[in-house]
């Protein structure tokens, strides 16, 4: 190491003045993370001329204890424990400006199960430290010790599953369009013909609160007309996420208690009312038996882009701990942002119950979930039976498929649609299960399928030629290369 | 109408060599798979009859095909489905759950409503079938 990436002794350390933070002891290269330490990966993009270590350890002691000079008070701390510590910078393969900070936080820094205390000091000021050009939290490793701290989701795959009696396949669901506009007669109708016709579940969008068209208590009312009609007429459970979005918590409370009183299975609720709102929907979720849905509404604003922001990875280990349910991590073949590879690194981390590290998918540490209950995957935005082969290949049996044009727009009505749907994806795990190659021969399993259902012949007529092709913003950094022996 | 619970229902009746098959996949997986039959349809009645325990240990899923046939000569008239429960950690429940027989005639169910305060409607869900004493719903 040079001397001037050394550690000071104390009374060099603190000497009024400004010190370079490698210097304050926010550089610790010998350092070797304890298990019970929170470690934080950063992907930083220091200024023109700032040295990277430097960087990482301003990074270190922003989300920590640090401020810009030095501090006698520091001394009547145990400031050596409470110091967050950088402890490797690597270089990023595919752009030399970028640098990897790795950085160990001890436990105590974190208050228990507040996700609004971890995220207050690791996305907290330091995110606007003016010596970095760009700071992206690219991933985290949470200690057991932390996560047993958390209630985790308030359902889980397993309990969702066994309340709904659907075993064995991806779950269905539509998200009813237009997303804004419909009277809440109107609104029940789509529910009903979606479910009747094979939907498990049916959708409020992430912007369906309560407006001058339809009242709240207008939608639930009608929702639930419409979910029991199409559980009488097919003998199965169905639901309809009644989305509780409100601007109180005391409201969202009311509006949970109502779609309790109603007898619904599930509620939803969007990202952007905070964490802190998050926890507590579901805390209210788990002691009221209801499934959690959480629409991940305004994180392409901080997730998409490469360099800056919080990597929606990072935001699925939290929700995790938050404890939803259900939470949209992508379709890979439909309308939005996904590359395939990062992904499938989202939907390890809601479902497994140990992430081991996969730098191909874009997960940098082992994690241990505790037995924490798994959080079921959402696929939403532009797919279609087409691509059901895909889907299922992709991104597996846990996770709900949400066609909501693929539904509403088919050509013979909403019921249709959803039975086109329903028969192409029972089709599918059908081949999958007899040791058919699915993927290869998808195509082929559908239009077999289609012999004996209309409506999927016409849907895969209508949509055939249907994909969103384009490069993806956020494709891991590491690529497996194939060894030659 | 047609009850369409289980992994398979929207798909035209399964043959035995179908459900063999599918069978033969589930213990491939190392579940155990197991044959329940009932003449109570309800989308909640979670425990139907079964028909022994789950076969633990059963490496061959024409076992559980002639399981099922000697179940349909005495329930033939019922639902049957099979059942695949996973014991793994973290799992400890049904992976698969398919309907591989069904009442020639399925007269489906009624739905009550029970109109409360607040425009609230309380619901019911009851079979037609289930009007009658059990054993004898389904002729």
């Amino acid at each position: 190491m040079p001397d001037g990436d050394k550690k000071l002794d104390a009374k060099a350390r603190y000497s009024a003045g400004v010190l370079e933070y490698k210097k304050m002891g926010y550089w610790e290269p010998d350092y070797s993370p304890k298990d019970t330490d929170v470690i934080a990966l950063f992907r930083i993009t220091p200024q023109d001329g700032v040295d990277p270590i430097e960087a990482a350890a301003a990074v270190a002691g922003e989300s920590s204890t640090a401020t810009w000079t030095v501090v006698w008070t520091d001394r009547l701390t145990a400031c050596e424990k409470y110091r967050a510590k950088a402890y490797r910078v690597d270089p990023t393969p595919n752009n030399p400006n970028e640098y990897f900070a790795y950085i160990a936080y001890e436990l105590d820094l974190f208050e228990p199960g507040s996700i609004a205390n971890l995220t207050a000091s690791i996305i907290g000021n330091v995110f606007g430290f003016k010596p970095l050009k760009a700071l992206r939290l690219e991933d985290m490793r949470l200690p057991v010790a932390y996560v047993k701290t958390f209630q985790g989701p308030a359902t889980g795959i397993v309990v969702e599953r066994e309340r709904l009696n659907c075993y064995g396949r991806p779950l269905l669901g539509a998200t009813v369009k237009p997303k804004l506009g419909l009277s809440g007669r109107n609104y029940g109708r789509v529910v009903y013909e979606a479910l009747k016709g094979g939907l498990d579940f049916t959708k409020d969008d992430e912007n369906i609160n309560s407006q001058p068209f339809m009242h709240w208590r207008d939608r639930f009312l009608y929702c639930m007309e419409a979910v029991n009609r199409a559980s009488a007429a097919t003998g199965e459970v169905k639901g309809t996420y009644l989305n509780v979005t409100a601007g109180t918590m005391e409201e969202m409370y009311k509006r949970a208690e109502f779609a309790k009183e109603l007898g619904s299975v599930i509620i939803m609720i969007d990202l952007v009312i905070g964490y802190t709102a998050i926890q507590s929907m579901a805390k209210w979720a788990r002691d009221n038996d209801m499934i959690l849905h959480l629409h991940r509404a305004g994180h392409g604003t901080y997730t998409r882009q490469k360099t800056h922001g919080v990597s929606f990875r990072v935001i699925a280990k939290w929700m995790r701990l938050a404890g939803v349910d259900h939470i949209h991590a992508g379709t890979v073949v439909g309308k939005l942002e996904g590359d395939p590879a990062t992904t499938k690194g989202y939907y390890d981390i809601c479902r497994e119950e140990q992430n081991s590290v996969s730098l191909e998918t874009g997960v940098f540490f082992d994690q241990d979930w505790a037995s924490l209950n798994k959080v079921m995957p959402v696929a939403s935005g532009g797919i279609h039976a087409g691509q059901m082969h895909q889907l299922i290949h992709y991104l597996g049996e846990d996770v709900v498929l949400q066609f909501g044009g693929g539904t509403i727009g088919h050509p013979q009505g909403i019921a249709a649609g959803a039975t086109a749907n329903r028969v192409a994806l029972e089709a599918m795990v059908y081949a999958r299960n007899a040791g058919r190659d699915y993927l290869a021969e998808g195509p082929t399993i559908l239009a077999e399928a289609a012999k004996t259902c209309t409506p999927l012949r016409e849907a895969l007529d209508i949509w055939k030629d249907v994909t969103f092709d384009y490069a993806s913003t956020d494709a891991p950094d590491f690529v497996p290369t194939t060894s030659v022996s | 109408m047609r009850v369409t619970q289980g992994t398979f229902s929207f798909l035209p009746d399964f043959t035995d060599q179908q459900i063999h098959e599918q069978v033969q996949y589930c213990i491939d997986n190392g579940w155990a798979v197991s044959i329940e039959y009932t003449d109570d349809p309800h989308p909640r009645n979670t425990y139907w009859e079964m028909w022994g325990h789950p076969m633990f240990d059963n490496p061959d899923a024409a076992a559980v095909v002639y399981e099922l046939n000697e179940c349909r000569k005495v329930y033939g008239s019922y639902y049957i489905r099979i059942i695949a429960f996973d014991s793994s950690p973290g799992w400890e429940s049904i992976r698969l759950s398919f309907i591989v027989n069904r009442p020639a005639e399925e007269p489906g169910f009624k739905l009550s409503r029970t109109e409360v305060k607040g425009r609230n409607i309380q619901y019911s869900i009851t079979p037609y079938s289930s009007d009658k004493p059990q054993g004898s719903r389904y002729k």
